[in-house]
């Protein structure tokens, strides 16, 4: 009975595993022309003329004339991306250095009340920019800092604070003890400690935190919207709403618009990948 | 006692001592201050966070008490009139319906639909197409909400959108909706632009978690000739239990913030069918100029998060698995 059960059951297993496998290839495939095909789209759709859009949705464009891109880079998309540099290089800096402060006083000194202080910064992840709203608008009204890059920078400080510092903490936590008693006996201060000794060995996790704040802060929406008015200070989320509601029945400048926003967040993901995968299996595997 | 004690020994012995004292009490002043000054570490974080996030959060509460007058810009304190206002608003309603579809819907595919996903891909042996089905789908979640929104708006679109053509092709015709246009599917049409915007991201994130399994563990599974469906299940599940417990919350709160892609694809239309908490709270605020009930409508979102991040708190002290 087993002896002949043996030779039945050896070629069907791998049978039935061979169908399992194409089955899962061909969704992976399946899955990845879906998301891959819009955006794909995108692009071309920025090459083509109204004409074409209309006529012939699924087509590769006639000829590939660059006309669109330079043509939104001109409208305005120029002013947009150089306000959400600003803005995004800016808040980073300031969000990560004092990320990596905070989560230097709360791991690696004898500050008093460290439980308290935790509390406080990683409650903030529980508070979102919907609820706050209303009384910032008012606050930076009366700060005379409404419709200013100002404005942008302090607000995605101030609420990326608590994620960046959650991230940093966990991965100094782990760094050992050694590393402060040998720095202290050879006479650093603390500042030395920090610059010199804790924060180069954060680095992975530093670049992680790059990645994501640059994620967000390049394509914030509801305080770049509700923040500023004019067109000085538009960053390109806002600006490509603009521009759609501008020359709604320019699709292609449209298109190619959405497309120069898309492309350097997309280029930074894939040129950083590898540090961004590692930092965030270092710092939220915890 | 000690020190009573020394003193009786002798004078000379007696000064030394108080010297001595003296300078430890001189040593722990300047340690206690020391460690005060450490508090400079995480002075700027404190003081932002106060600041620009639980100072309006606060103040929220307070102006959601008040009503502001357009014309005369008179403030005056209503109590809790613009809540009572609240629920006879039947926009608030199906906005908080909407939010909650928006829940259910997020956590089915992006939790649990990328659980699955982040299972079989990190079942291939390659490491290189591990990496570039991470990569390619994650992708999506690298782009701005505005961007995706306004893709999307131009797919659903009757004339040059590509859905209702390839619904044409594959023969689904009778199926084609105005998709953003029609009271009944705005709202889910952008839900389910969102899953595919969002789906990489905790993919990414559940791959993570999974490669942080030691690897004995599914090797000694293999050898007990434990098949790999039922590897996930006794395995993979509950051992990134905490991971899914981590997505669950930021996918539930998630929800209940949401506001660009909305403004972006429909504006809350038609007829207010696709308005969330978030667009609504922007709608009475700052379009109606009403900060007072716009304040309550927001307060809503603030309990809504705060019950989500209660229900995780539960959750996790429930006790958790470790190896």
């Amino acid at each position: 009975m087993t002896t002949l059960a043996v030779p039945h059951t050896g070629p069907r297993v791998s049978a039935t595993r061979i169908i399992g496998r194409t089955l899962l290839l061909s969704f992976l495939v399946c899955l990845g022309i879906v998301v891959a095909y819009p955006l794909l789209w995108m692009a071309l759709n920025g090459f083509k003329d109204n004409e074409q859009i209309f006529g012939t949705p699924f087509s590769l464009p006639r000829h590939f004339s660059w006309a669109n891109y330079v043509n939104a880079w001109n409208h305005g998309v120029r002013s947009y991306v150089i306000t959400s540099l600003l803005v995004t290089i800016s808040s980073g800096i300031c969000t990560v250095l004092i990320s990596a402060w905070t989560a230097f006083g709360l791991t690696r000194t004898h500050l008093p009340g460290r439980p308290f202080i935790l509390a406080l910064v990683l409650g903030g992840l529980m508070l979102s920019p919907t609820v706050a709203l209303i009384p910032l608008v008012q606050m930076f009204q009366g700060l005379g800092l409404y419709n200013s890059d100002w404005a942008l920078i302090i607000l995605y400080t101030a609420f990326r604070v608590p994620f960046t510092t959650f991230l940093i903490r966990a991965y100094m936590i782990d760094l050992p003890a050694e590393l402060d008693e040998a720095a202290t006996i050879d006479g650093a201060t603390d500042s030395q400690r920090f610059w010199r000794v804790i924060l180069p060995m954060c680095r992975p996790i530093i670049i992680s935190c790059i990645i994501l704040h640059v994620l967000f802060a390049w394509n914030e929406y509801i305080f770049a919207m509700v923040f500023t008015s004019g067109s000085d200070t538009t960053t390109l989320p806002v600006g490509l709403a603009l521009l759609m509601a501008r020359h709604s029945t320019n699709y292609a400048e449209v298109f190619a618009a959405m497309t120069i926003s898309a492309l350097p967040i997309v280029v930074v993901f894939f040129a950083t990948q590898r540090y961004f995968v590692r930092g965030l299996a270092e710092g939220i595997g915890k | 006692m000690k020190a009573a004690g020394s003193r009786a020994i002798g004078k000379g012995a007696g000064v030394g001592r108080t010297d001595a004292s003296t300078g430890r009490l001189r040593g722990r002043a300047r340690e206690a201050f020391r460690q005060c000054f450490s508090f400079r570490w995480v002075a700027a974080a404190v003081i932002v966070l106060v600041w620009f996030v639980y100072f309006p959060v606060v103040d929220n509460f307070i102006i959601s008490t008040t009503r502001s007058d357009i014309y005369t810009g008179d403030v005056s304190y209503v109590g809790l009139g613009n809540y009572s206002r609240l629920l006879h608003d039947k926009v608030v309603w199906s906005a908080l319906w909407n939010n909650c579809a928006y829940a259910v819907i997020s956590v089915i595919f992006q939790v649990f639909g990328a659980f699955i996903l982040a299972g079989i891909i990190e079942s291939l042996r390659s490491d290189f197409w591990r990496r570039f089905w991470r990569a390619l789908y994650f992708v999506p979640s690298a782009i701005s909400l505005t961007v995706t929104g306004l893709l999307f708006y131009f797919i659903y679109q009757p004339q040059i959108g590509i859905l209702d053509a390839v619904m044409r092709a594959t023969g689904l015709g009778a199926l084609i909706q105005p998709w953003l246009g029609s009271e009944h599917t705005a709202i889910y049409a952008i839900i389910a632009m969102s899953q595919w915007q969002g789906f990489g991201y905790s993919t990414l994130l559940f791959a993570v978690a999974i490669q942080k399994i030691p690897g004995e563990i599914f090797d000694a599974a293999r050898i007990d000739g434990i098949g790999p469906i039922r590897r996930i299940i006794s395995i993979t599940w509950p051992l990134t239990r905490e991971m899914t417990g981590l997505m669950i919350l930021v996918t539930i709160t998630g929800a209940f913030q949401v506001f660009n892609e909305v403004m972006v694809m429909t504006g809350g239309g038609p007829n207010n069918a696709s308005q969330v908490l978030g667009t609504w709270v922007y709608q009475q605020g700052f379009i109606q100029d009403d900060f007072g009930y716009g304040a309550a409508i927001a307060s809503v979102v603030f309990v809504a998060t705060m019950l989500t991040g209660a229900a995780h708190l539960w959750y996790t002290k429930r006790g958790r698995v470790s190896w």
